[in-house]
């Protein structure tokens, strides 16, 4: 537990001694307010409830996670220090679930950040706050899940730029397999279960349920396996390629 | 202890160690040369855990490296290649981020990062971020990692690269402060640092051992070893000299380094010519400048050893 520790203390201090923190914060703030306000229409709708706010995370996330994610490891490997990292006393899982929890830790604080957005809603009028904190707990889940599959891919590469790429691309499939316009364009000859079973893998599914409000545990369980195994692939990329 | 047993790395269809096999002791500094692309690195990134090798095994202090991995890696201090840290830190953080990785208990991490900082002479630049430091101090935060648990194995690749002479001289002198006890292994290229700090040096090339042996009976390999070099104030009278030289039974044969006008005599089998060409020199009163016995010369020894192999 030790060295899960000291790797994700060691993590977060970076982010805030480079400017990648107050950058990644500002923009994501920025881009929040943008999406809710402008494309959701959030005083238009007259409703006190911060759907125009959190329906537009997934496609937040899904380009400045892999941002964050990108150097998670491919950084680690292009200046070397990658190798002090693995001749530490300390398991590989330790490591990547310590660099891990660092970063999900960081976009919780940016998703902290956004409570003015809350403050608003609840000053405007009077909102279901546990609808609400429901939503905040799937938003986290999800950047999570972004999170985890970048870690993942970033350990295979020692360029950034591919890091991202690839990790924009693969959350880009994971997202869309929910959307109703990729649904629709299955449902006209898959057969059901084939749909069902595309959407039920997207990571839009999952989060507009719980930004319903709807605590299920499916929900949960799946973006904890979807965590789980994408960490478990991240260890077994570095075992297996630990050089280059 | 480290026991090297049947060591084989194979990338692809390179084999970039071969089936390398050796012990080092307590008190030994072992010092590892060959020519670049040998497998020196490759090797020493066995040995400390990073990578996995493709057959063989290695034990430290009884621990083995792959099987029983944290128990190995707690016992090494490892300075990679290049000396890798995390550029956005400062020296202070870094090393406490080390402590606390390898587990060190806090009274000890904070006495321990002092003596590192006073033996690596770090005071000066703890608090400013890594890559503003230059590579010398870049050099010594990468052995203050290494040193800070106070290992019983220290494996240090290139621990003097990058350093001007004070720096190396210094960097020499705290490996020797620590060789009495520990096992100290270090890969360079520098072979004046062999001389410097070693007690046992094995020269490898595409990864295999070529020789192994103490720095000393490397040098007597030399074709120099006991060779006596004579230059005179006067070299007019040089061809005299050589030829009387060359008289001496002593002598198997000389030769002349036209560029500075001196003259090496070579010992016959199993003869040391010294005190011959001594009595020689005073005998016929030969205007001497300089008059040296050779101890061999390790570069030579080097290169016929690995017979100009490049990677």
């Amino acid at each position: 537990m030790n060295g899960v520790l000291a790797v994700m203390k060691r993590e977060l201090r970076s982010y805030f001694a480079t400017p990648i923190a107050y950058v990644f914060i500002v923009i994501f703030l920025m881009l929040a307010g943008v999406f809710t306000f402008y494309f959701g229409g959030f005083y238009e709708g007259g409703q006190a409830d911060l759907t125009a706010f959190f329906y537009w995370h997934p496609w937040l996330y899904l380009f400045l996670v892999p941002a964050l994610s990108m150097r998670l490891w491919a950084e680690e490997r292009k200046s070397g220090s990658i190798e002090l990292l693995m001749t530490l006393p300390i398991e590989v899982w330790q490591i990547v679930v310590g660099k891990f929890l660092a970063a999900w830790i960081f976009t919780g604080i940016a998703l902290a950040l956004t409570f003015p957005i809350w403050i608003t809603v609840n000053y405007l009028g009077s909102p279901d706050n546990g609808v609400i904190l429901a939503a905040y707990v799937g938003s986290f889940l999800m950047a999570g899940g972004f999170l985890a599959v970048g870690a993942c891919i970033s350990a295979t590469t020692k360029n950034q730029v591919i890091a991202f790429i690839l990790s924009v691309v693969a959350c880009f499939l994971l997202l869309a397999a929910g959307v109703e316009f990729v649904q629709d364009v299955f449902a006209a000859w898959a057969p059901q279960w084939l749909v069902d079973g595309l959407s039920s893998l997207s990571f839009q599914t999952h989060f507009s349920y719980i930004s319903k409000g709807v605590i299920d545990v499916r929900d949960i369980v799946y973006f904890g396996l979807l965590i789980g195994a994408c960490l478990y692939a991240n260890a077994i990329v570095l075992q297996m390629k630990k050089a280059d | 202890m480290i026991d090297v047993q049947g060591l084989t790395k194979e990338y692809g269809r390179l084999r970039a160690v071969d089936d390398l096999s050796f012990r080092v002791e307590p008190g030994q500094v072992l010092g590892f040369l060959g020519p670049n692309g040998a497998g020196k690195s490759t090797t020493m990134r066995i040995v400390a855990g990073f990578l996995p090798a493709t057959a063989g095994r290695v034990l430290v202090c009884g621990h083995d490296i792959e099987t029983d991995a944290v128990a190995a890696k707690r016992r090494i201090g490892y300075l990679p290649e290049g000396a890798p840290s995390y550029p956005e830190m400062t020296p202070r953080s870094f090393l406490e981020f080390i402590a606390e990785a390898r587990g060190m208990p806090v009274e000890r991490r904070r006495q321990r990062l002092d003596e590192v900082f006073a033996q690596l002479h770090l005071e000066r630049v703890l608090d400013q971020s890594i890559d503003t430091l230059s590579k010398g101090y870049r050099r010594r935060v990468g052995l203050a990692q290494a040193i800070l648990h106070d290992p019983e194995v220290l494996i240090l690749d290139e621990p003097t690269d990058g350093l001007d002479p004070n720096q190396k001289h210094e960097v020499r002198e705290l490996i020797g402060r620590m060789a009495r006890d520990k096992i100290i292994v270090i890969s360079t290229h520098v072979l004046e640092e062999v001389d410097a700090v070693c007690n046992r040096a094995i020269i490898i090339a595409h990864g295999k051992i070529l020789a192994d042996d103490t720095p000393r009976g490397l040098e007597s390999r030399s074709r120099f070893h006991n060779a006596v070099s004579v230059k005179l104030a006067n070299s007019e009278q040089l061809p005299a000299v050589r030829r009387a030289i060359n008289a001496l039974t002593e002598v198997a044969s000389t030769e002349l380094d036209e560029k500075n006008q001196r003259l090496t005599a070579f010992p016959a089998p199993g003869k040391l010519p010294l005190a011959a060409i001594n009595a020689l020199a005073e005998q016929e009163r030969w205007p001497l400048a300089e008059l040296h016995l050779e101890s061999g010369r390790l570069d030579e020894v080097f290169r016929s050893i690995t017979g100009g192999a490049t990677a």
